[in-house]
């Protein structure tokens, strides 16, 4: 979805006048409203996480965890993962480079289409492709005949994780490299070295930062993805289930304690995304300042 | 911007063939085929299912509670963006990083400990029992789930607009004499406004599609708390494609609006930017 996670690209704030700000109560009641709000939105759901997934003590919680139905889970996810992540980051520093460094008639219209998936909801995302490689779908009688199986397996999952994830690697860079311009590359080019070296030696370290940035929020999407990857699964257990579809089996079973310790481990990579992002915020505002010593080595 | 010249850079033939590629293969031919395979129906089959009861009521319970959640993240998506530009608070660095949460945390995750705060027995639920106020398994729990969805959206739309509003211009309008509020209500909210907009227009269309969240806090009864993804998702588990489809392509037709509209916003503020 346009704007909403994407980088502000923005100079910081500036001191402000006197005139121009609130009297002090009506300052602190507002204060007091914003925290109340992300206190009882975001910081209470958290906490119930971790104090449910411990509730009965720490054996059950390992317990939960180490399970084989848990692990095969957890290594699903990782693997949906690895393969979904690197092919969007392929796609989105090709859509990059081609976006940022030239101008095509047709632009505007190849962005928002990057943008789809966001405004496309997550079960229709799945469906998608139900309706092609299903048994009822347009593949569906070709691939029985060839004994493929896409749907209720990994290729399946891997293709509505790629959906889903599809824009984050391209919209985080596309602005960044808008920005930067190529007058780096172009004189790399010049100077005699050839498109690869320029891409390596000039363009990936300029961009590593906003790289990363999307990179992070691309696998926790990949890694979380609930929706779309459960139209899909078939919620074959220790087979085809990811961590989040093992959180809802083990919820609807009332296994309280085990769902919410698998579902902490998601929550914990919640955690770690969001203080990765912010490390790496701060240093996209130094590539755009164009502050490259952070590369010196 | 600068205006593009003549580039030498190589690359570009295989980086916009490559992504022409991978976007037609991995979401235009996958979303065509959703709509073809809507023809298929005909349009008296097509009406009937996307008015029979059951879908028209999740529909309504999935526009309504949207529309709710959409508009008080507008409001409290305000304060906190307002909150985090302009004043400073103990551990702001911390809240601010926070706001992002909703997009890191599974939906599942949040659906699972959303349930469990507002059931009878949770924090918050055995709280809100005694006053009559019930909100796992109603509609006003669908609505708390699709706060928290599109919690971020409104903030982080507005907070670049707010950082870039020129402190001069409420500096002008303070020295000709307007008060604090008419200063705000006159120049800072219609300047912020086209933001605002989007990013309730973007929790909106987010809360619109979303399913995991939703579907553990709901109760899911049909007629009364059951959205229309979830719908799509039971019509699907019968083999009902046709079904499954249809609602599918109204619920693309409102997604695509949304974006539309999105789109438009976009273009008006460039056009006033332009202007000005």
């Amino acid at each position: 979805m346009a704007g909403a996670t994407t980088l502000s690209v923005h100079s910081r704030r500036r001191a402000k006048p006197r005139v121009i700000t609130e009297p002090a109560w009506l300052r602190r009641t507002l204060i007091l409203i914003a925290l109340a709000f992300l206190g009882l939105f975001l910081v209470l759901p958290l906490v119930a996480v971790f104090s449910q997934a411990l509730e009965k003590g720490i054996g059950v919680y390992f317990a939960a965890i180490r399970e084989p139905d848990a692990l095969a889970a957890i290594r699903l996810t990782l693997l949906i993962a690895a393969i979904a992540v690197p092919l969007n980051v392929a796609f989105g520093l090709a859509a990059a480079w081609a976006i940022a460094k030239f101008s095509f008639p047709g632009k505007n219209l190849l962005i928002t289409l990057i943008d789809l998936p966001f405004s496309v909801s997550p079960v229709i995302s799945g469906l998608i492709f139900v309706l092609l490689f299903g048994l009822q779908g347009w593949l569906g009688p070709f691939l029985r005949e060839h004994d493929i199986k896409i749907i209720f397996a990994l290729p399946g999952m891997v293709l509505a994780t790629l959906f889903v994830t599809f824009p984050f690697v391209a919209r985080e860079l596309i602005p960044l490299m808008q920005e930067q311009g190529s007058e780096e590359e172009e004189a790399a080019l010049v100077l005699g070295s050839s498109g690869l070296q320029t891409f390596w030696r000039v363009t990936l370290p300029n961009i590593k930062w906003g790289l990363l940035y999307g990179v992070i929020l691309c696998n926790a999407r990949a890694m979380g993805e609930f929706g779309a990857v459960s139209v899909v699964s078939g919620h074959i257990r220790g087979r085809t289930n990811t961590m989040p579809l093992h959180v809802e089996i083990l919820y609807n079973e009332y296994n309280f304690a085990a769902a919410f310790a698998v579902a902490s481990l998601l929550a914990l990579l919640a955690l770690a995304t969001l203080a990765l992002k912010k490390i790496a915020e701060g240093r996209v505002h130094g590539e755009l300042a164009g502050d490259t010593d952070s590369t010196a080595a | 911007m600068a205006v593009k010249k003549h580039t030498v850079l190589p690359g570009f033939g295989l980086a916009l063939g490559c992504t022409v590629l991978y976007l037609s293969l991995l979401v235009l031919i996958p979303i065509a085929g959703l709509l073809l395979r809507a023809t298929s129906l005909s349009w008296m089959e097509f009406w009937e299912v996307v008015t029979s009861d059951r879908v028209l009521a999740s529909f309504r319970i999935s526009f309504l509670a949207s529309l709710a959640a959409a508009g008080l993240n507008g409001v409290l998506g305000l304060v906190v963006a307002w909150v985090l530009v302009r004043y400073s608070f103990p551990l702001k660095g911390l809240v601010d990083g926070l706001v992002d949460l909703p997009f890191a945390l599974p939906t599942a995750v949040a659906g699972i400990s959303l349930t469990n705060l507002y059931s009878n027995s949770g924090w918050i639920g055995s709280r809100l029992e005694p006053l009559g106020i019930q909100v796992a398994y109603t509609p006003l729990g669908i609505v708390v789930a699709l706060t928290f969805i599109g919690l971020p959206f409104v903030v982080r739309t507005l907070q670049p607009v707010l950082e870039d509003l020129d402190p001069e211009v409420e500096e002008a309008a303070a020295s000709l004499g307007a008060n604090r509020f008419q200063a705000l209500r006159r120049v800072v909210i219609p300047s912020i406004l086209p933001a605002l907009l989007t990013g309730v227009a973007l929790a909106f269309a987010r809360a619109f599609g979303e399913y995991g969240s939703v579907v553990f806090i709901s109760g899911n009864l049909p007629m009364r708390t059951e959205i229309a993804p979830l719908l799509i998702m039971t019509k699907l588990e019968q083999y009902d494609y046709a079904g499954a489809t249809a609602i599918a392509v109204v619920m693309l037709l409102v997604s695509f609006s949304v974006l539309l509209f999105i789109n438009l916003l976009t273009w008006w503020v460039r056009r006033g930017a332009a202007r000005a």
